[in-house]
């Protein structure tokens, strides 16, 4: 397993976690504010290809926001986020495409079309960005949805799904385009037990067989631990540690382990 | 003030980034055909009733006010001039716009709080060409072809109360009614309902995307919309009217 990273804002020297790829993804002094509020205050950090990343924190302390800065769905008002080796902040949305490609999203309410059946929202990635003919694209619908475990449900609405396989089919159509790149809020969240389960499984898999590089925002400390190579802490807007599970259970950071025992607010 | 001021701003930005998105390609007359569906089809009954009230009672009080002077006779054209180049667009546009708006505030509004317009924008594509646009160019032909519609059903309901309350021959509504209006007083009312069209699902376009909040402020949200559809349309009215009568 790779470095340990600790400290009040990971400096720009830190090495890039996951040793051996190529860098995917670095913020450099990345800073946020809404209403007058700091909610991320200069995160540094990288991330290598083929790694697991969960990032946890207390509720309002940046998470969501971290992610949809790496998404590019906000701009920072400071620092740069360096996605496959482009600062994705001064590009436009239509610069973003090439960059929109590479990364799939997983949002928390899995975010799937309602006017949409559930083959047509996962085949729509495809349709927008490739000139694949229909029977590829229902064959490629079919392929992801039996990999979330969901297949012969195409012609089904979302409002006919349980929330897990909502999540699912969420993560289904992220995966449509071969991202390299995934990214999750809250992934369980919502979920019973053995949803929860089932979609930590999966991400595993994903890791695992595709060799994805992930960025997952949670607070399940139980998936977060079974499917990760690093653990990000952010607190007050800053990300003070970032190690492998182990080391992230030992960490001497009080905050760390207020979190861990649920004591923290 | 500022806050209206930067809503006002925003609006036109949006508008601008539609009309341009709009004509670059692809160009979506699949979602086009189904924005007309949903608007055009589902407001045709309440056009139809509106619109014929509005005609029977636009033809009673215009009588009332005719018989003082003896032109009773001119009740065809009154009711067909006040019919095509007020009453129908404006009728149309207040009716069917705030049932039309208050959807797309409350539909897009619900996309955002979902996310689903973040997923839009995450895999790639413009939440204003996929969802503006099409809403917008459905808009800007289903109000012009409602207010025809309220046009004929007005003009008929004007001929019903002339026929069976005032007692005057149909033959005489009509050729009256044809002799007396102009193609310019039909291009007028249909004129303004393109542009009340084009208002109405900008408003609620603009609403549903910039929406935060829950429940309870999408139902506030929507509220706004049917109130600033209605002022705008009022207001544009005005200036059309005047615009109109000097063109």
């Amino acid at each position: 397993m790779a470095e340990t990273v600790t400290g009040t804002a990971i400096t720009g020297t830190t090495p890039g976690l996951g040793g051996g790829h190529p860098e995917v993804l670095r913020l450099e002094g990345v800073s946020k504010r809404f209403k007058g509020r700091d909610v991320l205050r200069g995160v540094d950090f990288s991330l290598k290809g083929c790694q697991t990343v969960s990032v946890f924190g207390g509720s309002g302390t940046g998470k969501s926001t971290l992610l949809r800065l790496i998404a590019g769905l906000i701009k920072p008002d400071q620092g740069r986020i360096v996605l496959f080796g482009q600062d994705e902040v001064p590009l436009s949305e239509q610069e973003m495409l090439p960059l929109r490609r590479r990364m799939g999203v997983v949002f928390q309410g899995a975010a799937l079309f309602d006017s949409l059946t559930v083959g047509e929202n996962i085949a729509f990635p495809l349709r927008v960005h490739t000139q694949t003919g229909p029977a590829a694209v229902r064959e490629r619908v079919a392929e992801v949805l039996a990999r979330v475990g969901l297949p012969g449900i195409e012609e089904r609405y979302p409002a006919e799904l349980s929330g897990g396989m909502k999540k699912r089919v969420g993560i289904a159509r992220a995966l449509v385009l071969w991202p390299e790149f995934l990214l999750f809020d809250e992934p369980t969240a919502g979920l019973d037990p053995s949803n929860a389960r089932l979609i930590g499984e999966l991400i595993a898999e994903l890791h695992r067989d595709l060799c994805e590089t992930s960025v997952v925002v949670t607070h399940d400390v139980e998936c977060a631990f079974a499917i990760s190579d690093f653990i990000a802490f952010l607190d007050e807007g800053r990300m003070v540690e970032v190690s492998p599970p182990d080391a992230f259970r030992r960490s001497p950071r009080p905050e760390v382990q207020q979190f861990l025992a649920g004591t923290r607010r | 003030m500022r806050a209206f001021f930067r809503s006002i701003g925003e609006v036109a930005l949006l508008a601008a980034q539609a009309i341009w998105e709009g004509l670059i390609p692809p160009y979506g007359s699949n979602l086009v055909v189904a924005q007309i569906q949903s608007m055009g089809v589902s407001s045709l009954l309440l056009t139809v009733v509106a619109g014929l009230f509005a005609g029977m009672v636009v033809a009673l009080q215009g009588a009332h006010e005719l018989e003082r002077f003896g032109a009773t006779l001119y009740i065809g054209p009154t009711v067909a001039r006040s019919i095509v180049r007020e009453a129908a667009p404006v009728m149309t546009a207040l009716l069917v716009g705030g049932r039309v708006g208050a959807g797309i505030t409350a539909e897009l509004g619900a996309m955002t709080v979902t996310e689903q317009v973040d997923a839009l924008r995450a895999i790639g594509v413009s939440a204003v060409k996929f969802l503006v646009v099409p809403r917008l160019l459905a808009g800007l032909l289903v109000f012009p072809l409602l207010t025809i519609v309220a046009n004929v059903v007005g003009v008929l309901g004007g001929l019903v109360i002339a026929v069976f309350q005032l007692h005057i021959d149909s033959r005489l509504f009509w050729n009256t009614v044809l002799d007396l209006t102009t193609f310019r007083d039909y291009l007028s009312g249909v004129g303004k309902s393109v542009a009340f069209g084009f208002l109405v699902t900008l408003a609620g376009c603009y609403k549903g995307l910039t929406f935060t909040g829950g429940s309870t402020e999408l139902g506030h949200a929507t509220t706004a919309t049917v109130v600033a559809i209605g002022s705008a349309v009022l207001i544009a009215d005005f200036l059309l009217t005047q615009l109109f009568f000097v063109v």
